[in-house]
């Protein structure tokens, strides 16, 4: 009798894997760069009703070859399903499905809020305390740039709302995995 | 054309345009047969009639624009019932692209849902290894469509064809074929314990080669096998351990015993909503072994307790060596076959003989399998007659049942039979049609004629659209809504106008000559067969249904 082969397989016994895993997951893509990649990748999410929640497309370090960085919700969709169909696109080179333990994941995000006189005081405050960034100064407006995880990023929004928020930009998170020694 | 040749096309279906008249141009000197059809669908359907027969790759020919997207129906068609075929169409010269030329049209962009893969063509020294990527695709894994998009510049640029000596090689591309020989080793315990196992087979033992292997396999022990509508003729009909098709106008015994099953062995095959009805209450007592080369295949519907991915033709012998090896004792699947037969005995398929002369269709069918000896290659459209044909003919080998299954195109059973007729020279082509169908693809009777291109047309004419009819009788209180197809055209004139013999048969005692003598005839034939209006198609799982919800025709009182 071989390893990991039983001696007999009663049929009780047999399992079919849940299928949703409830969480948050971030899928790393390696797509040759061609033209219409992005096309057929995001037309197999729509076609086959998977939501992308955000999308980040890049150059790698290999000019041939780009990354699609997306996030999708477990909860709702067998994320199984979604990496195979993917898999079948012959220009998708290498899916990675991040383990959040193991992954560094950040998104960036340009803020323009509405700052009068009374309160552009305690918008400086904000900045300061999510280390963000003042990057444009108007006399009704502030521009702020925030880099950080998807959550930190809902934080400061939560909090310049109430300010006035004129405009937000995300660009959804990329993503890369912890390095080991 | 000579990476075609290198790729050993022997035969084309197409239609020649602006944007590929350099491809036109170079084929009057080639070296391979170029069937002239009379509309792109035409041709594309041809091109997966011909790979369906075969298993060869079917290759369709289109220009730009109007031509290009008159392929969408077939590609579409080869992607849903997974059909190695390569179309290549012209595009508008390059610098015309994006500018709403004269006959452009993003084909590439419209058919990306569609296809297994596309190319667009954008330097002349792509073409020769596209084309070689493009057989690989199509060919290999899960077979399918793939599109090569070729502008009008760049396939009239001169460039020095090399013949291709390595093998293709896409770096995103790699099948397993295999199969984990521990799940299978697991996948043999499971069926050794399996008291009521029933082996559900699909399109993939066909596209796989794998008839003989599951011919050993369901010979390993007395293990009872159903298909799918795309799986006939890999198991034989006439075989004791076939119990007919399964799904929605499969036989009472399959879908029960579906039902009724402890262990599923799916081998090619998708459950399908045809086959599993509501799916919530498939198969509530089963287990899945799932064994298919598309590892997306895989849990997409229903659950699998143990995946195997790899090609059939290698797996299944695997799975019969280690069964064999476990030396079970049959006598565990006593009870099971007393309820298999106990069934069949109960629920055979049965229809009304009807009155003296009337033509029933499952009897034409029947009067087909005696008058060709069940000897023929079988396309077909789709709707009524072509479930009675699946559940009539009684499919002894492999590629001899070529219809449109996942994507249920009418008008799909001329132009394929034509590509199974130019495949398969050697083999009789008879094409099982219904009078709603044919009409979407008549014109396809004047390619036959021209280019000498003998097949049989068996017109199963209730003057409906006879399934929809069904529908509106079961289902929408009888109101029927636009699927009266009254007395137009002429069949007979009409076939006789394109120049091939028409035949008409209204009484069930001449039909069996009748069809002798347009198989005898040896050139194109259409027969138009006048059979009773309203039979439904029985038995049946309402939509939506589960398979114990199965109405069986109703019985005469006599």
């Amino acid at each position: 009798m071989e390893a990991g082969t039983p001696q007999a397989v009663k049929l009780e016994d047999l399992h079919v894997p849940g299928q949703l895993s409830g969480r948050k997951h971030i899928l790393s893509i390696l797509v040759e760069n061609k033209p219409g990649v992005l096309a057929r990748v995001a037309g197999l999410f729509s076609r086959r009703g998977f939501n992308i929640d955000t999308l980040a497309v890049g150059p790698t370090d290999d000019p041939s070859v780009s990354r699609i960085t997306l996030t999708l919700d477990g909860a709702v969709h067998p994320i199984d399903q979604v990496t195979k169909q993917l898999h079948k696109l012959v220009n998708v080179l290498k899916i990675r499905d991040m383990e959040p333990e193991e992954t560094v994941a950040r998104e960036m995000a340009l803020f323009k809020v509405s700052s009068a006189v009374e309160n552009r005081a305690e918008i400086i405050q904000f900045a300061e305390i999510f280390r963000a960034k003042i990057v444009d100064v108007a006399r009704r407006t502030m521009t702020i740039e925030v880099t950080g995880s998807a959550d930190k990023i809902e934080a400061f929004e939560r909090m310049v709302r109430p300010h006035g928020l004129v405009e937000m930009v995300r660009t959804g998170e990329i993503a890369i995995g912890r390095g080991h020694d | 054309m000579e990476s075609l040749q290198a790729e050993g096309v022997k035969d084309v279906f197409g239609i020649p345009g602006g944007a590929n008249l350099p491809t036109y141009d170079a084929l009057y000197d080639a070296d391979f047969r170029h069937v002239q059809v009379r509309h792109e669908q035409g041709g594309g359907h041809a091109a997966e009639g011909y790979a369906k027969a075969s298993g060869r790759v079917g290759v369709a020919f289109a220009t730009s624009g109007p031509g290009a997207t008159n392929l969408v129906t077939a590609i579409a068609d080869a992607m849903m019932d997974s059909t190695p075929t390569v179309f290549i169409t012209g595009q508008v010269r390059t610098e015309l692209i994006g500018t709403d030329g004269f006959q452009e049209a993003d084909i590439l962009g419209a058919t990306l849902p569609f296809v297994k893969h596309s190319f667009a063509v954008t330097d002349p020294r792509q073409i020769p290894e596209y084309v070689h990527e493009a057989f690989h695709v199509a060919s290999t894994g899960r077979p399918g469509p793939v599109l090569l998009d070729i502008p009008q510049d760049l396939s009239r640029a001169d460039i020095d064809y090399e013949p291709r000596t390595e093998p293709v090689e896409l770096p995103g591309y790699k099948p397993s074929t295999e199969g984990n020989i521990k799940q299978i080793r697991i996948a043999a315990k499971a069926l050794a314990s399996a008291r009521r196992p029933i082996f559900y087979t699909g399109g993939g033992v066909i596209n796989g080669n794998a008839s003989e292997e599951l011919r050993e396999l369901g010979g390993s022990d007395r293990f009872p096998v159903t298909s799918t509508l795309m799986g006939l003729g890999a198991f034989p009909a006439s075989h004791e351990h076939w119990l007919g098709m399964l799904g929605m106008h499969g036989t009472w015994t399959a879908n029960q015993a579906m039902d009724k099953a402890d262990l599923i062995v799916a081998i090619g095959a998708r459950f399908d909503d045809r086959i599993t009805g509501k799916l919530d209450e498939f198969a509530p007592h089963a287990k899945v072994i799932h064994i298919d080369i598309d590892p997306a295949e895989i849990s997409k519907n229903v659950g699998a307790h143990i995946p195997i991915v790899g090609d059939v033709k290698q797996v299944l012998p695997k799975l019969t060596r280690e069964y064999r090896a476990l030396q079970t004792d049959s006598s565990r699947l006593d009870e099971w076959w007393s309820a298999l037969n106990g069934w069949q005995e109960a629920h055979p398929l049965y229809y009304d003989p009807g009155k003296d002369g009337e033509i029933k269709p499952q009897f034409m069918i029947e009067a087909l399998r005696r008058a060709s000896q069940g000897d023929a290659i079988i396309t077909s459209d789709v709707g009524q007659h072509q479930m009675w044909t699946a559940q009539y003919f009684g499919f002894e080998k492999p590629r001899r049942w070529i219809n449109s299954g996942g994507l249920g195109t009418m008008g799909f059973g001329l132009p394929s039979a034509i590509g199974a007729k130019v495949a398969c020279p050697g083999e009789e082509v008879v094409c099982v049609a219904g009078d709603g169908s044919l009409i979407m693809n008549v014109q396809e009777l004047a390619t036959c004629v021209s280019e000498q291109i003998p097949v049989k047309v068996f017109l199963m004419n209730n003057g409906y659209m006879g399934m929809v009819r069904q529908w509106q009788e079961l289902f929408w209180d009888r109101r029927y809504s636009s699927v009266d197809m009254g007395s137009s055209p002429d069949w007979v004139k009409l076939a006789e106008a394109f120049g091939a013999k028409g035949m008409r048969c209204d009484d069930s005692a001449d039909l069996e000559e009748q069809m002798l003598a347009a198989l005898e005839h040896d050139g194109p034939v259409l027969l138009d067969v006048r059979v009773a209006r309203e039979e439904n198609c029985y038995p049946m799982i309402p939509p939506g249904s589960a398979a114990r919800d199965m109405v069986e025709a109703p019985r005469a009182v006599r």
